[in-house]
């Protein structure tokens, strides 16, 4: 059976990219996975060789042909999105795709053809297989594409005989982190020790319980502020989420950053190096990670 | 003047820079927080809330007794938010993206309007600071039409500051789009600049004026720098990193407070951002 690890955090910048390509560097026969579609950073310290580029088709959106347009007024009235300007041109930005205008001109006059919204890849890293994407700009669609890089990750770690994924997730709460964590072995939510990190790790962890994933904390640059660490702890510990790391402010992250390589790679004896590899122990010999499907999901998160 | 604060990577200090420039600027100033999935702003302005009110939008509610399964509905909806199982049609709330395609194509009126809750717009103010924010439901996907509702409350006074998501998708089009200014904050390293990037090309895609705060700004190397000089955007601000200042926000206390010399610096901020957008504006 194969586990899928998805690293989430709801506050965005605590450090899910760098403790996603550490746990590279550390798992066997791991196949690895950039769900953060929008602002992907994984390929950065991955250095993915492209194997397979394909094209990620999204949503259509409306165009009205001016030739065959009477000005009726009646796409005015149907859109909901304010999409449509008085002189009949719309906005790509603020079409959301619906079709509407599209099924009930009077003079069918407006097409309706998919848009390709961004690539997805297949390449191969240092650290095994690695299936990514890059969304549009300004492209709707992110839990779409989130699925279907899971999707292909799935069937990549299936074909190399893989057993275990590593997700890197998006920040927030929205979309394309509902698409990240349905059906995921557990999350590990990584969290700093500020009150934004707790506010937004509680609000990932309501989501998680909301979906059903056993959720695993991980305290990053936990130095910066014990009295918060332990706020999050005891957080953790309320809603039976196993604590499975705490991670010290170390500039190593930012050196490694810039080397394009992971923590364990870049200062192995560093501090943060060994708790980062405490911690992937942790996840690895967790509760959450070896039951084949969670039989008592109050035990692990409520 | 309205002002989003963006920056494709998440975590480089868009609340910090949205809040400590709405409190160093004297006079009437609305801080909308439209990072509606995470809002964080109120942890660090503490405003006293007046008022909560649900945001909802339309899904539809079919009633079966009028319901031919003729299939208008669900052939028109594009998002598989309705289908036919046997002899009912089926709604899937959390699909649905109001469209209200439905209710228009059933030649039964067997359709009729109902809500889900996106989640809540909270008002308050702390002082003079005007305060709004949006909290997304848990468990709800569509965060745009949140993100504008809570967009509603600009323009009632003289400076509206926006707090926006984190990437480069359409909710933070939402929060951007229409803006007068955009400010960008980022971070001095690969993924501070492979995200700005990303940020920069979104920017230019709605064609609003910008600038750069670069963040712990002796944390990392030039790439982000070399990048604004090439593309010709300007460094507005620079925050050295500081321990003490990443203490106080773990707390949540806004650099103004426990640095009160930081206030001019954002006050200097603003006066670039209006000169900025102007010049834009000009040419």
């Amino acid at each position: 059976m194969i586990r899928e690890l998805v690293i989430v955090s709801g506050k965005g910048g605590t450090g899910k990219t760098s403790v996603t390509a550490s746990f590279a560097a550390l798992a066997e026969n791991g196949v690895l996975c950039d769900a953060d579609v929008d602002a992907a950073d994984l390929h950065l310290l991955m250095a993915p060789v492209v194997r397979e580029r394909n094209a990620f088709m999204g949503g259509s959106i409306a165009a009205i042909r001016q030739d065959d347009c009477v000005e009726c007024g009646r796409c005015l009235e149907l859109c909901k999105f304010n999409a449509i300007s008085e002189d009949f041109v719309i906005d790509p930005l603020s079409c959301e795709g619906c079709g509407v205008c599209v099924d009930l001109c009077p003079e069918t006059a407006i097409d309706f053809t998919v848009q390709q919204c961004g690539e997805w890849y297949k390449s191969d890293t240092r650290f095994g297989p690695m299936v990514h994407a890059r969304l549009g700009i300004a492209e709707e669609n992110s839990g779409k594409l989130v699925s279907l890089v899971r999707q292909e990750t799935r069937k990549l770690a299936e074909a190399k005989g893989c057993g275990i994924i590593l997700t890197d997730g998006p920040p927030g709460i929205g979309c394309p982190v509902i698409a990240s964590i349905g059906g995921a072995t557990a999350l590990v939510i990584i969290v700093e020790p500020t009150v934004s990190g707790l506010h937004d790790m509680q609000r990932v962890a309501e989501l998680a319980a909301h979906f059903k994933v056993p959720g695993l904390v991980c305290v990053n640059k936990y130095d910066l502020n014990s009295d918060m660490t332990r706020e999050i702890e005891e957080y953790a510990a309320k809603r039976n989420m196993q604590l499975v790391g705490r991670i010290p402010f170390d500039p190593v992250f930012t050196e490694a950053m810039i080397q394009g390589k992971s923590v364990l790679e870049q200062a192995p004896e560093s501090e943060a190096a060994i708790a980062l590899l405490d911690t992937w122990r942790k996840i690895m010999s967790s509760p959450s990670m070896n039951t084949m499907g969670i039989k008592d999901f109050s035990a692990v998160i409520q | 003047m309205i002002i989003s604060i963006a920056s494709g990577k998440g975590g480089t200090g868009k609340t910090t820079v949205a809040t400590n420039l709405a409190l160093s600027l004297n006079g009437d100033v609305n801080l909308l927080d439209c990072d509606v999935e995470e809002p964080n702003a109120h942890l660090f302005i503490k405003p006293t809330m007046d008022k909560v009110e649900p945001v909802t939008t339309f899904i539809p509610v079919i009633d079966s007794e009028k319901c031919n399964l003729c299939r208008k509905c669900t052939d028109i909806c594009r998002f598989s938010a309705l289908a036919v199982a046997g002899k009912t049609v089926l709604v899937f709330p959390e699909m649905c993206h109001s469209c209200e395609g439905c209710i228009e194509v059933c030649p039964e009126g067997a359709i009729s309007a109902s809500t889900r809750e996106l989640g809540v717009l909270e008002s308050g103010h702390s002082g003079n600071l005007g305060f709004y924010l949006g909290r997304m439901r848990v468990g709800e996907a569509m965060s745009p039409p949140l993100i504008k509702k809570v967009r509603t409350k600009e323009r009632e006074r003289d400076i509206t500051i926006i707090d926006a998501p984190p990437g480069t998708s359409c909710p933070v089009i939402a929060a951007m789009k229409g803006t007068d200014f955009v400010l960008m904050v980022t971070e001095p390293t690969p993924f501070g600049l492979h995200d700005l990037k990303l940020a920069v090309e979104a920017v230019k895609v709605l064609g609003i004026p910008s600038g750069l705060v670069i963040n712990r700004a002796d944390m990392g190397n030039s790439g982000v720098k070399d990048y604004a000089a090439e593309e010709n955007i300007p460094v507005l601000m620079e925050i050295p990193f500081d321990r003490k200042i990443a203490e106080a926000y773990s707390r949540g206390i806004p650099i103004v407070e426990a640095f009160p010399d930081y206030a001019d610096k954002f006050r200097a901020l603003y006066a670039k951002i209006e000169k900025y957008s102007s010049v834009e504006k000009e040419s």
